[in-house]
C-alpha cells in the first residue's frame, strides 16, 4: 500500500475566516489524505516547525485578509532555510492575480482563488507532492 | 375555511394533472420539501391576532413598527473603513454626501484582536480589512468634523468593544455632547467569534462579563446606543442554513440575557437595546419567512421566558447585510443582480437597516463606483419600485405563511437542542455548533461541485473570462505611518496617567467592579488598545479554541 499524503493546513496571521480551509481539510481527508489542521493565528515560524515535526508532504495555507504578501513568502523562506523545500506549499484565499505571480516566484506552488473546486485542489496536490 | 375540503380538492387536482407527479420537487435551504402549490390549507390559517397580528403589535410578525417604511425608511448603512483613520474619515464624508444615513466602521484585524499596530502579530495586517485604532487619537481623526449627535454609528467590533465604546463616548464629550445623545450600535457579540469569526481574545466567561458590563453602563449613561448586535450574519457566511443562523444566534443571545439577569439587571433595562445583524441570502421567499418567524420567536421568548413587560424588549429590530459568500469572483457584474434580489428580500422582510454588498467584494476592497452602485440599489428599491408602499406585502400569501410556520418550528427545534446541551456556551465548548456549521459548509461545496446547487457563472452559464485585476489596493505605507503615529502619541502623553489608569483597570478586572468607567479613564489618558487589552489578557487569560478537525 502506498504511503498516504500528509498535509498540514494552517491559517497564518490574524484572519479568522476558516470556512474555506475547513472545507478543504474535509475534502482532502475524503480524498484519502492525512490532514493536520493547526487552527487560527499561526506565525510562519510555528507553521514550519509543525510541518517538520509532523513530517508532512504538503503545507496548505489560507488567507483572506490581504496579508498574504507578508506571510506566504516567509513560510517559503523558512522552509528553504530548514532544508525542507521538498514540502509542497500551496495556498488559498483572496489573492490578486499580480500578487500570485510574485508569490509563485517565491516558492508557493499554487494559489487557489474563489471558485476553485475540491477535485482541482486534490489533483494538483497528488500531481505535485514529493511522493509522486 | 374547511381545510379538509381544500386538501381533498387539491388531491383531486393533482390526480387530474399527471404531469405534476413528474416535476422534481425542490427543497428549502434547510432541507424541507417545497410543495409545487400552496393553498389556504397549507398556511395563513393560524390564529391571526395571536400568531401574526398587526405591525407594531406583539408578536411583530408583520413588522416591529406600526407604520414601518411608510413612517421611516430603513437606514442605508454601507460597511467601510480602510487603510488609515484619515482615509476612513474621507470615505465617511463621501458616503454621507451621497445620501447614506448611518456610518458603519470596519476595524482592521489587530484592532479586533486587541493588538497595537506595532505588535509582531500585527505585521502585514494593519489597515487591511478595516481601519486601525490604537489610541483615542485615531478615533478623533475618524470622526473629525462629523457631528456625533446627528449620526448613528455602527462599530463592528467584539472582544474589545468596551474600549471602542469608551472612545466613542470620549470623542462625544470632546464635541460637547452628553453620552445620552449618542446613537449607534456595538457588535459586541463575542460568542459567535468562538464558532465562526475567530477574533476572540478572552475565554467565554470574562468575555460575557464585558458584555453585561456594557449593558449596565449604557442603560445608565448611553440609553440610545444598541449595546449588542447579535450576529447571525457571520454564522450564515460560515455555512449555516437559515434555520441554524437564527437558532444559534438566538441561543447566543439567551446566554447574554441570562448573564445580565444574573448580575441583577432588570430585563426591560437592557433588552430594548439588543439589536441584530442577519444575513440575507438568495432564496427570496425563505429569507422573508425567516425574518417573520424570527420576530415571533423572539417576542414569545422575551415575554414568556424572560418576563419582559416593555413591548420594546420583545421587538426584534435588525440590520442585514446581503451575503458576501453568495458573490462570485467569476462574472463579477452578476453580483449587482444578486445583491439587488437579496436587498429586495430584506425590504420585503421589514429590515430596519440594510447594507448591500458591492459587486467586486469577492475580489478586493470595493471601488467608489461599486459602493455607489450598491447604495443606488437601495435607493432605487426605496424610491422607484413601490415595494415600500404597504407593510409586509407578502403577508397572507399561502406560501409565505406556510414557510413562516415551517421555519418557526425548525428554529425552535434546534434552539431546544442547544438548550438541552446546557445552552450556547456549553454547546460551543463541546464543539457542537462548530461541527454543525462545518458539515453544512462542506455539503454546500459538494452540491455546487456536483451541479445540484446552481451558481450562475461558476457551475452554469460559464464563459471564458480574463481575471479581473484589482482596482483598489491598500496603501503599503499605511502600516508604517500608523506605527509612527502610535509612537508619537506614546511620547506625547502622560505615561504616569496611563500607568495609574491601567492599574485601576487591573484592580477592577481582578475583582468584580464595573469595567466601563475605568476603561474610559484609560482611553482618555491615551492608553492604547493593546495596553488595555494586555491588562485584561493578564487577568482573564486567552481563549484556546476547541479542535473540531
Amino acid at each position: 500500500m502506498s504511503k498516504r499524503i500528509r498535509v498540514l493546513a494552517a491559517k497564518p496571521g490574524l484572519d479568522g475566516h476558516d470556512r474555506g480551509i475547513k472545507v478543504v481539510c474535509t475534502g482532502l481527508k475524503d480524498a484519502g489524505m492525512e490532514v493536520i489542521y493547526t487552527g487560527l493565528r499561526q506565525t510562519p515560524e510555528a507553521i514550519v516547525s509543525a510541518a517538520l515535526q509532523e513530517d508532512v508532504d504538503v503545507i496548505a495555507l489560507s488567507t483572506l485578509s490581504g496579508a498574504h504578501n507578508q506571510h506566504l513568502p516567509r513560510v517559503a523562506k523558512l522552509l528553504k532555510e530548514k532544508g525542507a523545500s521538498h514540502i509542497l506549499l500551496v495556498a488559498g484565499g483572496i489573492v490578486p492575480p499580480k500578487d500570485r505571480v510574485v508569490l509563485k516566484e517565491q516558492g508557493i506552488s499554487e494559489i487557489f482563488g474563489p471558485g476553485a473546486t475540491m477535485p482541482q485542489i486534490v489533483k494538483f496536490i497528488e500531481d505535485n507532492q514529493p511522493l509522486s | 375555511m374547511d381545510k379538509n375540503k381544500i386538501q381533498e380538492a387539491k388531491q383531486s387536482w393533482e390526480g387530474r394533472h399527471h404531469e405534476l407527479a413528474k416535476c422534481a420537487p425542490h427543497t428549502t435551504d434547510w432541507g424541507d420539501p417545497v410543495e409545487p402549490l400552496y393553498t389556504p390549507a397549507d398556511g395563513g390559517d393560524q390564529d391571526y391576532l395571536n400568531q401574526s397580528g398587526f405591525p407594531g403589535d406583539f408578536p411583530f410578525v408583520r413588522g416591529v413598527y406600526s407604520s414601518m417604511y411608510l413612517g421611516r425608511p430603513w437606514t442605508v448603512r454601507q460597511y467601510s473603513g480602510y487603510d488609515s483613520p484619515k482615509d476612513t474619515n474621507a470615505r465617511f464624508r463621501y458616503l454621507l454626501e451621497q445620501g447614506q444615513t448611518g456610518l458603519s466602521v470596519a476595524f482592521d484585524l489587530p484592532t479586533q484582536i486587541g493588538y497595537d499596530s506595532d505588535h509582531p502579530m500585527s505585521a502585514g495586517e494593519v489597515g487591511k480589512v478595516g481601519v486601525p485604532v490604537d489610541t483615542l487619537e485615531d478615533m478623533e481623526v475618524i470622526f473629525e468634523d462629523l457631528p456625533l449627535d446627528k449620526l448613528s454609528t455602527s462599530m463592528t467590533i467584539n472582544a474589545p468593544s468596551a474600549i471602542m465604546l469608551a472612545m466613542y463616548v470620549s470623542i462625544g464629550k470632546k464635541q460637547g455632547l452628553d453620552p445620552s445623545v449618542l446613537r449607534g450600535t456595538l457588535q459586541n457579540d463575542v460568542l459567535k467569534e468562538y464558532t465562526v469569526r475567530g477574533t476572540y481574545i478572552f475565554p467565554p466567561q470574562p468575555s460575557i462579563r464585558l458584555v453585561t458590563d456594557i449593558f449596565a453602563y449604557c442603560s445608565q449613561n448611553v440609553p440610545k446606543f444598541n449595546t449588542i448586535n447579535v450576529a447571525g450574519y457571520h454564522l450564515r457566511e460560515a455555512g449555516c442554513s437559515a434555520v441554524q443562523e437564527i437558532a444559534f444566534s438566538f441561543t447566543n443571545a439567551i446566554a447574554y440575557i441570562q448573564a445580565a439577569l444574573d448580575t441583577g439587571l432588570d430585563i426591560d433595562a437592557f433588552a430594548p437595546r439588543i439589536s441584530w445583524i442577519f444575513n440575507t441570502n438568495n432564496k427570496l421567499f425563505e429569507e422573508v419567512a425567516k425574518y417573520r418567524a424570527a420576530r415571533r420567536i423572539w417576542a414569545e421568548l422575551l415575554r414568556d421566558r424572560f418576563g419582559a413587560k416593555d413591548p420594546r424588549s420583545c421587538m426584534l429590530r435588525f440590520h442585514t447585510q446581503t451575503s458576501g459568500a453568495a458573490l462570485t469572483a467569476q462574472q463579477p457584474l452578476n453580483n449587482v443582480v444578486r445583491v439587488a434580489y437579496q436587498t429586495l428580500a430584506a425590504v420585503l422582510a421589514g429590515a430596519q437597516s440594510i447594507a448591500a454588498c458591492s459587486y467586486d467584494e469577492a475580489l478586493s476592497l470595493p471601488t467608489e463606483e461599486s459602493v455607489r452602485t450598491s447604495l443606488r440599489t437601495q435607493q432605487i428599491l426605496r424610491e422607484e419600485t413601490g415595494v415600500t408602499d404597504t407593510i409586509d406585502p407578502l403577508g397572507g400569501s399561502y406560501y409565505m405563511e406556510a414557510l413562516t410556520d415551517q421555519i418557526y418550528t425548525r428554529i425552535k427545534e434546534l434552539m431546544d437542542r442547544v438548550e438541552q446541551m446546557g445552552g450556547a456556551v456549553a454547546a460551543i465548548e463541546k464543539g457542537f455548533v462548530q461541527k454543525e456549521i462545518e458539515r453544512r459548509a462542506y455539503d454546500i461545496q459538494k452540491r455546487i461541485e456536483a451541479g445540484e446547487m446552481v451558481v450562475v457563472g461558476v457551475n452554469k452559464y460559464t464563459i471564458e473570462e480574463e481575471e479581473t485585476e484589482v482596482l483598489v489596493e491598500s496603501n503599503p505605507q499605511a502600516e508604517q505611518d500608523q506605527i509612527e503615529r502610535l509612537n508619537a502619541m506614546k511620547n506625547r502623553r502622560s505615561n504616569d496617567k496611563v500607568e495609574s489608569a491601567l492599574a485601576a483597570l487591573k484592580q477592577s478586572a481582578q475583582g468584580d467592579g464595573a469595567l466601563m468607567p475605568v476603561i474610559i479613564e484609560a482611553v482618555e489618558a491615551y492608553a492604547s488598545l493593546g495596553e488595555i487589552c494586555g491588562v485584561l489578557r493578564e487577568v482573564f487569560g486567552e481563549y484556546q479554541p476547541v479542535r473540531t478537525i
